[in-house]
């Protein structure tokens, strides 16, 4: 820790490694705009951040409300970070309600801001507060700031011709420009945004402008805060950097294999959160020659991939969990024609509705079985909201060359949490091209590669390659309709000998931390973070321990049964009652044990940390 | 790979150059119905049409749903895809926006379409999909041996309903033109002669067609049209529509539909009526209320009509897309994908 003096008012800068802030209101008080904003800000300085927006389904649920409050969670660092955080350093709380719902998470000693005029006696009724609590010493434990942001905020405004309430919507700015200057951040990337957003309303813009500058500002004269803080730039590898959110490099990826793969991509998708920023931002590639589709519902969604794919192109539809079981006889027809189509699966909690905006892992088993009859198909699920990129090219690379569908598993967390991108060089990515059948003098519709089994991919236009395909079984060879007995065994078996052979072409399961020993964490999807942070720690500490996370659900890795036994006790820890537990054990015979949490919410480290120290303890 | 985005020649004249005739459109596989079904009539009526259009084989492509009708597309020789039950109409969407030169047909049947398939159709139909949806309506389910269908009669005793349907049945024509198909027509199965050219017909238009065929199911619902399709009395029975033609009907040519306010209704000509007072077809017409009327029209209370009820031109569904994706690019250009990749914000490590 090091103190400088550069401000004007001399306050001491602390020099901190990682600060997680979380930013509070109500859903229509634009926090997920506020954080965001303090995202890129950070990121585009060259911290590492991660970040969790959580917010309700309802998109204007009652003001004041608990239901309706809204949040988002980013930790920067100047280190290497998997992670949100745990626990916020530094809580704003623009009412009440926001101040209730999270104030549990605050550890004591830790920063609360709020916004002391929502402190009225009619919000306090709302969020169901008896006695002030600004008031009532109930937050003694903790540094808080009353700041009037409401009165201030207006005050900066004063002159513009706007409505009180337009006023009001822009005092998340104030706040935002507060934390600007707490932590030593530049405005401009937040002022450059504001002019582009706003460019067709400059009353808008200025409004906007002045907020954040009259939170700056605020910090800077006002003398209620004692120091500010400083996080360093982090050391990433070496590379050109951009922050991402996972539904953005799904989309990406799936470009990217696309044009790696020399064909068109169609995307079909019905609305469903919280996949829809797929469908908004592949319907945005139209220059990129990107055909996307809004379908009437999922199952049209999946027939139209299907329909594209048997055209040709590369097929891709995306949903969450209820979307997923609407397709799945639309994906067995996919299994049985073996058609190229990729699955994404944004997963949230269920089950039936569920809660749409919460993160889950629950369609693992709904993805390797959810269908009628013997259904095998590969299943892949990034890591990390950057990771998607590469899973997605992934995912549609194993569609082509094994000409099955593909199930790509992300969930909410991943898909609206966001970490900073290294972007990839397009030339130094292979290509994933396969070629169409085009001779008719050899062609059979299910003969097969002898390395891979996938069968020819014959597209209508094809002179002489007139056949016919569909969902009944079919014929080993020719593909005409079969009853036979044995056919149908023997099919069977060599769909899943398809599937099976996949591990072939997949990179082995690594190790983090020892390379046998006392305790193996072997996680899949967005439970990365938690799952790594708590292993470092652990290593830290010089336990025997290290982590395992599998990109492959199905086939697994061909090494995963060498990996599990080099380890005296295997933890599963699972955003589900223990799915990918009951798999690893049925598979492997290890008597693996699981740790589920299903809060609609990500693990925290510690609760990882604490599980495996109990494990490493003999408990 | 190519994408080509314009359609493939679609004309009588291109059909003298390819010269393809009706075995060239009829697979090496055996066809199954069961013996007497209409489903034999109209893939012959099929088979003999496809060689009118010009268009290659390989470039004609046969979508089916699940029912007796779904076997058809195993019978030609184009490509073909037995899909699943009321999906076929998905997969056909999706195929013509990514294939805009095929032309492509989905076979169907009342239930395929208008019980499970319902929302598909709907879909395909009101979007101008360029494909030409064939419905083989038999008033049942055959392929599951014998329940109601959404089009069986009121009161029907079926396996499923031994006591009678209790269920109103829906008219196709009548949702075909409710989902705003360009092109909606009706034929019968044992009218070859007719049935051709409605095939032709249907194949010749863009955007989304819906042809009704009545179809006789002899082993579950043998006899459902015979009391207006039978040869003796099918010209007093039914009204063969065509455009600019007053409807007239009838052995003698003597009967006509005659408007009173918003109802039809039969009229004898002679006695002071004359052709001037019956209403004139007009399946181009911009407002469908006069297709409507006709797909409401059933024996014994009027004539069935048959033939073109509907023929609009509105931009199909493949077309808007490439004309969409065309003037992306004309307006920003053609996308650059590092630009894509890295654009917003950017910082170097280094």
């Amino acid at each position: 820790m090091t103190t400088t003096s550069t401000r004007p008012h001399e306050l001491p800068v602390q020099e901190l490694e990682r600060v997680t802030i979380r930013f509070a209101g109500d859903s229509g008080d634009g926090m997920q705009l506020t954080g965001m904003q303090f995202t890129r800000t950070a990121a585009v300085f060259g911290n590492d951040v991660s970040t969790f927006p959580d917010y309700p389904a309802e998109i204007r649920a009652p003001a004041g409300s608990l239901p309706g409050v809204s949040g988002f969670q980013i930790s920067f660092s100047s280190t290497d970070i998997h992670t949100p955080g745990d626990q916020p350093d530094v809580l704003v709380a623009m009412n009440p309600a926001a101040l209730k719902a999270n104030i549990g998470d605050l550890p004591a000693g830790g920063a609360l801001i709020v916004n002391s005029d929502a402190f009225t006696p009619t919000n306090l009724a709302k969020a169901g507060y008896e006695t002030n609590p600004l008031a009532d010493g109930s937050l003694k434990a903790y540094t808080v700031f009353e700041i009037p942001i409401t009165t201030l905020n207006a005050r900066a405004l004063e002159g513009l011709e706007m409505t009180n309430k337009q006023i009001d919507l822009t005092k998340n700015f104030f706040a935002l420009g507060l934390m600007f200057w707490l932590y030593e951040r530049s405005m401009e990337p937040t002022l450059r945004w504001i002019d582009e957003k706003f460019a067709k309303r400059p009353v808008i813009a200025e409004a906007n402008k002045r907020a954040l500058k009259a939170g700056y500002a605020f910090g800077e004269t006002t003398e209620i805060f004692h120091t500010h803080y400083r996080v360093a730039p982090a050391h990433l590898p070496p590379g050109t950097y951009r922050n991402i959110t996972g539904n953005e490099a799904t989309a990406l990826g799936f470009l990217v294999a696309s044009k790696k793969a020399d064909r068109p991509l169609f995307y079909a998708s019905y609305p469903i959160t919280p996949a829809s920023d797929i469908l908004h931002q592949l319907s945005g590639y139209k220059t990129f020659g990107v055909k996307s589709f809004q379908a009437e519902d999922e199952i049209a969604a999946m027939g139209a991939a299907i329909g594209a794919a048997y055209g040709g192109l590369l097929g891709l539809t995306g949903t969450s969990g209820p979307g997923l079981a609407l397709k799945s006889e639309a994906i067995n027809l996919a299994v049985m024609t073996e058609l190229p189509v990729v699955i994404v699966d944004v997963q949230r909690a269920g089950p039936s509705t569920g809660m749409p905006t919460k993160t889950e892992q629950g369609d693992l088993l709904q993805a390797l079985f959810g269908r009628n009859g013997e259904s095998p198909l590969p299943v892949v699920a990034p890591a990390t909201p950057a990771e998607c990129f590469d899973l997605a090219f992934e995912a549609a690379r194993i569609a082509l060359r094994h000409m099955t569908p593909v199930i790509y598993l992300s969930d909410a967390f991943l898909a609206t949490g966001a970490e900073p991108w290294r972007i990839p060089d397009l030339d130094s990515l292979p290509s994933i091209a396969v070629p169409n059948a085009t001779d008719p003098a050899t062609f059979q519709p299910y003969a097969r590669d002898p390395e891979t089994l996938a069968r020819p991919w014959a597209v209508p236009g094809t002179p002489g390659l007139e056949h016919r395909i569909g969902g009944l079984e079919k014929a080993d060879i020719t593909g005409n309709v079969s009853y036979d007995p044995e056919n149908h065994h023997r099919m069977t078996l060599l769909r899943a000998e398809k599937v099976a052979r996949v591990a072939n072409d997949i990179p082995a399961l690594e190790t983090y931390g020892v390379d046998e020993g006392e305790l193996l964490i072997l996680g899949w999807g967005s439970t990365y973070g938690a799952l790594r942070s708590a292993v470092e720690r652990l290593l830290a500490e010089g336990q025997s321990v290290a982590h395992a996370h599998l990109r492959y659900l199905n086939p697994f890795p061909a090494n995963t049964g060498d990996v599990l036994r080099r380890y005296r006790r295997v933890l599963i820890p699972e955003l589900n009652l223990g799915q990918l537990l009951m798999l690893i054990r049925a598979r492997y015979l290890v008597d693996a044990e699981g740790y589920h949490r299903v809060r609609g919410k990500p693990f925290r480290i510690s609760e990882i940390h604490e599980r495996a120290e109990q494990i490493l303890a003999g408990r | 790979m190519t994408n080509p985005t314009t359609p493939a020649p679609l004309s009588p004249e291109n059909a003298a150059v390819i010269k393809l005739t009706r075995k060239d459109f009829a697979s090496d596989q055996e066809v199954r119905w069961c013996p007497g079904c209409g489903d034999y009539s109209i893939l012959a009526q099929t088979q003999k049409t496809m060689p009118e259009f010009g268009v290659p084989k390989e470039n004609i492509v046969f979508i089916s749903g699940i029912g007796c009708s779904g076997r058809l597309p195993y019978y030609m020789n184009t490509y073909g895809f037995h899909t699943i039950h009321g999906r076929a109409p998905t997969l056909a969407t999706g195929l013509k926006a990514a294939r805009p030169e095929l032309m492509v047909w989905v076979i169907t049947g009342d239930g395929d379409a208008l019980s499970i398939g319902g929302n598909h159709v709907l879909h395909a139909m009101r979007k101008n999909v360029d494909i030409k949806l064939i419905m083989f309506n038999n008033r049942i389910y055959g392929l599951t041996k014998g329940q109601a269908s959404p089009t069986s009669e009121f009161g029907k005793v079926t396996k499923s309903t031994p006591a009678g349907t209790i269920d109103h049945p829906v008219s196709p024509l009548s949702v075909a033109l409710a989902a705003e198909a360009t092109f909606v027509a009706r034929s019968v199965d044992t009218h070859t002669e007719h049935l051709q050219g409605t095939l032709e017909r249907a194949g010749f238009h863009r955007g989304s067609v819906f042809v009704e065929v009545l179809q006789n199911c002899n082993i579950f619902n043998d006899g459902a049209y015979r009391e207006f399709t039978d040869r003796e009395v099918r010209e007093d029975r039914m009204l063969v529509l065509e455009h600019g033609q007053p409807m007239i009907f009838g052995k003698d040519r003597d009967k006509g539909i005659r408007l009173r306010g918003l109802h039809p209704e039969v009229v004898q000509l002679g006695h002071g009526i004359t052709e001037e007072d019956l209403v004139v077809h007009d399946e181009k017409a911009e407002d469908p209320y006069l297709a409507f009327m006709l797909s409401r029209m059933w024996w014994p209370e009027f004539p069935v009509p048959v033939g073109v009820l509907r023929n609009i031109e509105r931009p199909t569904h493949d077309q808007l897309m490439v004309d969409q994706i065309a003037a992306e690019i004309a307006r920003r250009g053609a996308g650059d994908l590092e630009a894509l990749l890295a654009s917003g914000d950017t910082w170097v490590v280094k």
